[in-house]
């Protein structure tokens, strides 16, 4: 079986769309010859060209708001955002704009566009180059929110996000993109708003996203050696959140911690945790939920403090052996 | 002998000490340099070498009170503007004793006690702060001023031409250096903007723009010193457009596909800190001797600022939540 990495996943899956649908380009800082920051689009510009490869001018707020026009207005544009930290700056064109045409307008409209977008720490960039904001993304309605962690899911992810005609910001882990996995040559799609179950338990539920998908597994297996059965579910799409999965697996274990690299406070990991608490898996829970993530300060240069900032696989093993003793 | 013409405040000494001046920053960036590639420094780095001239000339007009704002290409300006070798190498070390106490590294070193308020990741991201350290200055009467740097691909940022409208209308104290060496990360400039020469920018806000040479210390010295002169006289902002070039890739790890071996080269020759040795020498300011003395000293500087990186403290745990707020 054919393995290729993350970031050659998310390549394909944009190769395969543009050699199919003229409509569908790209449009971001140093894509072309440079190949974008992390080499994701490497290659590209050779086959389609720079009109259909498009190296913009360093400005944000303008090519996310020409991404937008052009998707009202029949193209299918992928925004390549250097570093998801950029956001800030494209937020006006994508929340003001994007996220509320088809609203606004009463149902006459659309825009479909993808932002893919590298995010989180690992790299030793520092503060302005190592963000998590994708609970910013997840607040506003009228943006679909994506955050792969493996070579398959990013391959089938990224083609339903362009398939779809509403914005989606897709995250992409800095860290994942040298990760391999099987992912088939022909193109296929995954449904945004469908979680996986990455591995199967019956004591405690682990919901986790992108790097922690990783973290959780190499945590469980840890765990397993001690007797714990550990599930763990990789929701996949925070917007739209398969509610159903996560639910199921909660009433089957009674136990679930919540694990994502963003900032605790105010994380997406808040809405899981309040999204079980308010549904019938409630009732099963035998202690209280348990949330992981990152330290309230900005990500720090040094690496050891840049590790200790997220969750690590210790910390996750801590976590679900604190909430198995209070049982 | 050929008589220099450089501003009143530019004596003889100094001249000779910012000779010296390019060779730390110089010296300075291809340590980082060879530490990056040894994996001993980790994160990314910019350097800025071949750049050295517009760091140089134009700090050396400012004194301790003025201000600058700087780049993710920042090494340059931050030595130029008085910080030590020392905190900074400590700082790309990560240690307790570097200018962000390890938490910052290359990309947000600022040495606010010396002007410096700070580097920045975001590009264009210290325009704007430098047009609100300029209505400081005018708001409490300082006489301070203030200057930006930041780069050629920069100027497509809204926020550039937010700020320097701002501070065209309200007349501040504020000098925009643009270092226009030719590329962003990888998008030349000719790709990017339609007019020939960035400094053109400026009339779109009624300000003056500046075409300087910024491989040429002199040069650089007698413009910045005519745009401070403008904004001590309260007769606002200039835009300077230093044309350069940077030797090295955009960042460690650029294999600089976008350009060509020849036009590197090209550049290399107009070396700046050849150039300013030369022109210090034919006007009798420095022996051959000398300016290999110098350059030893210089050396001396890194290898010193190593040896106190190396030796200076790791930060701990407790320091991860401290400074998140003032
Ligand atoms: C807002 C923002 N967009 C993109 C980047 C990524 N980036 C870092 S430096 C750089 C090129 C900057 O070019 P220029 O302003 O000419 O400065 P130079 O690197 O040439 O010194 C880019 C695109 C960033 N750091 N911030
Ligand atoms: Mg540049």
């Amino acid at each position: 079986m054919r393995e290729i990495t993350y970031l050659e996943a998310v390549r394909e899956a944009m190769s395969q769309e543009m050699r199919v649908n003229n409509d569908v380009f790209i449009l971001g800082e140093d894509i072309g010859v440079y190949g974008g920051a992390f080499g994701v689009t490497s290659g590209m510009i050779e086959e389609f060209g720079p009109e259909r490869v498009r190296d913009t001018p360093i400005s944000e707020a303008g090519i996310a708001g020409t991404a937008v026009g052009s998707a009202l207005t029949g193209m299918r544009p992928i925004l390549d955002l250097q570093f998801s930290d950029f956001i800030t700056i494209a937020m006006d064109q994508i929340v003001n704009q994007a996220a509320k045409i088809r609203y606004m307008y009463g149902g006459k409209g659309m825009v479909p566009m993808v932002v893919r977008t590298p995010s989180g720490s690992g790299t030793g960039a520092a503060a302005q180059h190592s963000q998590s904001l994708e609970a910013w993304v997840t607040h506003i309605p009228g943006l679909k929110v994506v955050q792969p962690s493996t070579a398959y899911d990013a391959k089938g992810l990224l083609k339903a996000a362009i398939d779809d005609d509403n914005p989606v910001i897709f995250y992409e882990h800095k860290l994942l993109y040298k990760t391999s996995s099987h992912v088939p040559e022909d193109t296929y799609s995954i449904p945004l708003g469908k979680a996986d179950v990455k591995r199967e338990g019956s004591d405690v539920t682990i919901v986790a996203t992108a790097i922690m998908v990783h973290r959780a597994l190499e945590a469980a297996m840890e765990l397993a050696k001690e007797g714990i059965d550990v599930e763990v579910i990789d929701p996949r799409t925070l917007v739209p959140l398969d509610e159903e999965a996560i639910i199921t697996s909660v009433s089957k274990t009674g136990r679930v911690v919540v694990v994502h690299e963003a900032v605790k406070r105010g994380g997406y990991g808040a809405e899981i945790a309040s999204m079980i608490a308010e549904s019938e898996a409630f009732d099963y829970l035998v202690a209280p939920i348990k949330r992981l993530g990152a330290a309230p300060s900005p990500v720090p240069y040094h690496p050891e403090l840049e590790k200790a900032h997220v969750p690590q696989v210790p910390n996750i093993i801590q976590a679900v052996k604190e909430m198995l003793k209070r049982a | 002998m050929d008589r220099l013409i450089v501003p009143d405040k530019i004596t003889d000494n100094k001249l000779i000490n910012l000779y010296k001046q390019m060779w730390v920053i110089r010296f300075f960036e291809e340590k980082v340099d060879e530490y990056f590639a040894k994996g001993m420094i980790h994160g990314t780095t910019h350097l800025a070498i071949g750049q050295e001239a517009s760091a140089a000339g134009v700090c050396a007009l400012l004194d301790v009170e003025d201000k600058i704002t700087s780049t993710h290409r920042g090494h340059g300006h931050c030595i130029a503007k008085g910080a030590t070798a020392d905190k900074m190498m400590a700082e790309l070390f990560g240690r307790t004793t570097g200018y962000c106490k390890g938490k910052g590294g290359s990309m947000h070193i600022a040495d606010v006690d010396m002007g410096n308020l700070g580097a920045n990741g975001i590009v264009a991201g210290g325009i704007p702060l430098a047009v609100g350290s300029a209505l400081t200055a005018h708001m409490k009467k300082l006489n301070y001023v203030t200057v930006c740097f930041f780069g050629d691909g920069a100027t497509n940022e809204g926020s550039f031409h937010e700020a320097v409208n701002l501070a065209s209308i309200w007349k501040l104290p504020v000098i925009f250096v643009c270092e226009n060496n030719q590329y962003g990360m990888s998008s030349p400039v000719k790709e990017m903007v339609n007019v020939d020469n960035l400094a053109t920018r400026a009339q779109a806000y009624g300000i003056p723009g500046v075409v300087a040479d910024g491989n040429d210390m002199i040069e650089m010295m007698n413009v910045t010193d005519e745009a401070i002169k403008r904004a001590r006289r309260g007769e606002g902002p200039t835009f300077i457009e230093a044309k350069t070039y940077r030797w090295k890739g955009h960042s460690k790890s650029d294999t600089k596909k976008y350009r060509t071996l020849e036009e590197e080269k090209e550049w290399m020759r107009k070396d700046p800190i050849k150039r300013f040795k030369n022109d210090l020498m034919k006007a009798g300011f420095l022996t051959k001797e000398k300016a290999e003395k110098l350059q030893e000293e210089a050396k001396k500087v890194i290898e010193d600022a190593v040896k106190f990186a190396d030796e200076s403290p790791m930060p701990t745990l407790d320091d991860l939540l401290t400074d998140v707020y003032a």
